[in-house]
């Protein structure tokens, strides 16, 4: 901090607990600050648009651009905007991590990141005029145009001898969700691939202002269906945060065996539908098998086959399922050593693991420059996971490796998935063996201050997810923003393509397994 | 290799058939399992917690009568924990698909004349084309179950394809979002007729917990013409297959 006021030039004041600090800057300072934080190891978590003048006619509206410091704070540079005039230096030069975040506030929020080098639409697909940016509090007499009106929306497309475009999607061929892809292509080899998604946008951002806490939950956790206890978990951080709750042992821990289940259901899913990348019949029949009973003890557990609202702010909505924990111990087991027989036979198959390695490459330097997360980043050597780097995810005294490899292929994302599998298998017997007794949830100690906020993560089976919550009067949201793991990966898709044949394009993007509806929410 | 070769083949017969019989047979839900909440007004003391904490509206107390409506219920069991008197239950199976109301009465002589026409044309077999229209990618999970070993829709003659030209159905799921709503349409108009149309989930049927978004519709029946409604928030499985049948006439609506 010290070394930030030092480049700034100025002291500054921060705000907020240990673990989060809130720093008010100047927009034009924004570059500078967001330079010297990168200098000193710090990462792009997420940038958003905040509008305060909902709760306070004299509020600013602002932009904070989020950064990880690598000893675990968080710090939270907010710049206040001119609302007649809502533009700040881009970081996108300086952070490429940050390209969708800025685009996504353009669009939503009409603050224009100067210098941006991509600056077309990312959310709404068509031109809106006479309506005001989505996220905006004030009415239309208040609000205001973007400063240079939105162009449509255009592919960026390669030109040259011998070069064609090949458009593919929205629908697509299989049962998958709705995304646009553009490849220039020279023969089979991909030149360029540019990605157009939002398609399953429902605006859940703007929808849940304004309701308590219980019932934003219900709108936030459907994100996305198969992250369900992620986001249900970051989301009641989030305002545990707020109201000083502490949630009782059972529910951390309950939380935790839940988060290894959500993993162990999405990772044997995925190498599935790794193998239906490649079309090997054998590998999908017997992982969709295997990830059919993992939804089955899911249902034992929770009643519900995707574990959805279980998890609540205070705790957990009702305790698991006594039979269904009692039964994790030999079910995991079984899944655990018949998955890995099945991997074991996929490793030696020549025709699978070729069409795997050096297929979809993603160097260490890219990932970190694109701010990949997840499997997707330690597949590339990158060993960050949120289980081990914040406390407050609840695995302390649990021994947990973190899997990576430095090939960065589509064979890298499968071995590490791999491993995955393995340790959630071990953690959730081993919680499932000694839950701590004890209530599974608590109310809320006190009412959250209008005007608050603050940040809560979760490490899901996709990577890092992060809620951005802001508490309106009475416990109601006044802003929320979530930024998947999905959403930064999908840049790192869009990088590991060119160079690969147009038919490996779904294996790559198997590979890295992300979800449209939590990238579009 | 070619003793993995021989193991590949032979571990199909060590694991033997894991497929399930419905609809011969009941679906297998767990005891825990969430189904179709229902209030019993013998032991409701009108206290009417179950309405306020509902997320979507699903339950209405209207002049001493509940309902809950099914293609709104998302199955979050809000209700079964608020009420005090515990007289909100579950139903005993999972809700079950049905016909959208207004549509033509099963008996009448038009749709009789459509079932024929469906059944001449499609036989047993069924060919569907998949649609997200804004969903949260839950009940597209469970449609791509329905290709799993146990699930395995082949046997009953259903299996899904490529294109919309090739399609039957159409099983939409989602809140019908403002930036696919093109991209429905002209998925619609592929299809060859006879075509029929099914809404897949909470969020097509009513928007779901999404209702009310400026981003899209409360459901797909503004957009697209809807035969069959499978609630739930995901639908199991073995619902969709049942909304299948049914959408072709070869399972009789519940009453």
């Amino acid at each position: 901090m010290t070394m930030l006021a030092a480049r700034l030039g100025h002291p500054i004041v921060v705000s907020g607990p240990a673990d989060e600090h809130l720093l008010h800057i100047g927009r034009d300072e924004l570059p500078r600050a967001v330079e010297t934080l990168s200098e000193a190891g710090a990462r792009h978590v997420m940038l958003l648009g905040v509008d305060e003048r909902g709760l306070d006619a004299d509020g600013d509206l602002a932009v904070e651009e989020v950064m990880a410091l690598p000893d675990g704070p968080l710090v939270r540079l907010r710049a206040a905007l001119d609302p007649a005039n809502p533009t700040h230096p881009a970081i996108t030069p300086l952070l490429p991590a940050a390209q969708w975040d800025e685009r996504e506030a353009y669009d939503l929020f009409g603050i224009v990141p100067a210098g941006h080098p991509d600056p077309r639409p990312l959310v709404h697909h068509e031109p809106r005029p006479g309506e005001p940016p989505a996220l905006l509090k004030v009415g239309p007499a208040l609000s205001v145009e973007p400063a240079a009106p939105r162009t449509p929306f255009h592919a960026f497309v390669a030109h040259g001898e011998g070069v064609y475009e090949l458009p593919v999607g929205p629908i697509h061929a299989g049962v998958i969700e709705p995304g646009h892809f553009r490849f220039s292509a020279v023969g089979e080899s991909v030149l360029h691939l540019d990605a157009r998604l939002f398609y399953t946008h429902r605006g859940i951002e703007k929808l849940v202002e304004g309701r308590n806490f219980e019932s934003a939950l219900a709108i936030a956790e459907r994100a996305c269906g198969v992250d369900t206890v992620t986001h249900a978990t970051a989301f009641s951080r989030a305002v545990e945060r707020l109201t000083a709750t502490e949630v009782p042992a059972r529910a951390v821990k309950a939380r935790v065996l839940l988060a290894e289940m959500e993993r162990l259901y999405n990772h044997v899913g995925d190498l599935g539908n790794m193998c239906a990348g490649v079309g090997f019949n054998p590998g999908i029949s017997r992982l969709g098998w295997a990830k059919e009973r993992l939804l089955r003890l899911n249902e034992g557990l929770t009643g519900h086959r995707y574990l959805t609202s279980t998890v609540a702010p205070g705790g957990l909505r009702r305790d698991l399922d006594p039979a269904g924990v009692a039964a994790l111990d030999v079910a995991i087991l079984d899944l655990d050593r018949e998955v890995r027989g099945i991997v074991r036979g996929l490793v030696r198959s020549d025709g699978f693991m070729s069409r795997l390695h050096a297929t979809g490459i993603v160097p260490l330097a890219t990932a970190r420059r694109l701010g990949a997360l997840g499997v997707a980043a330690r597949a590339s050597g990158d060993a960050a996971d949120l289980r081990l780097d914040r406390p407050a995810e609840g695995y302390t005294g649990m021994e947990l490796e973190i899997a990576t490899h430095t090939a960065g292929d589509a064979a890298a994302r499968f071995h590490v998935r791999t491993h995955e599998v393995a340790t959630s298998a071990r953690l959730v017997r081993e919680l499932a063996a000694h839950l701590p007794a004890g209530p599974v949830r608590v109310p809320l100690a006190q009412p959250a201050a209008p005007g608050a906020s603050t940040l809560a993560g979760a490490e899901g089976p996709r990577g890092a997810s992060w809620v951005w919550l802001m508490a309106g009067r009475d416990n109601t949201v006044e802003r929320f923003h979530l930024r998947t793991a999905s959403f930064a990966n999908w840049p790192v898709v869009a990088a590991a393509v060119p160079g690969n044949l147009v038919p490996d394009f779904p294996l790559i993007n198997k590979s890295f397994e992300l979800c449209y509806a939590c990238t579009d929410r | 290799m070619p003793l993995d070769v021989l193991r590949r083949i032979l571990d199909p017969l060590r694991t033997g058939i894991v497929t399930s019989r419905y609809p011969a047979e009941p679906a297998l839900l767990a005891p825990a399992a969430r189904r179709l909440p229902v209030v019993d007004a013998a032991r409701c003391d009108g206290d009417a917690s179950c309405v306020g904490v509902c997320p979507t509206g699903a339950i209405t107390l209207n002049e001493g009568v509940w309902t809950v409506d099914a293609g709104r219920c998302v199955l979050c069991d809000a209700c079964v924990d608020a009420c005090p008197a515990g007289a909100v239950g579950r139903l005993g199976s999972p809700a079950p698909a049905y016909r959208p109301a207004g549509a033509a009465d099963p008996a009448s002589a038009a749709a009789e004349r459509l079932r024929v026409a469906v059944a001449a044309k499609l036989g047993r077999s069924l060919h569907v084309r998949h649609l997200d229209a804004g969903s949260c990618n839950g009940c597209d999970w469970e449609i791509a179950a329905l290709l799993n070993p146990y699930h395995d829709v082949q046997r009953l003659g259903i299996d899904f394809v490529a294109s919309p030209r090739h399609a039957d159905l159409l099983l939409v799921t989602g809140i019908m979002s403002r930036n696919l709503r093109e991209a429905a349409l002209r998925t619609y108009d592929s299809m060859a007729e006879p075509r029929l149309v099914v809404a897949v989930g909470a969020c097509a049927i009513s928007g779901g917990v999404f209702a009310g978004s400026p981003e899209g519709d409360d459901g797909i029946a503004g957009t697209l013409p809807v035969d069959v409604l499978v609630p739930g928030c995901p639908p199991r499985p073995e619902s969709i297959v049942e909304g299948l049948l049914l959408a072709v006439g070869r399972r009789p609506a519940a009453s």
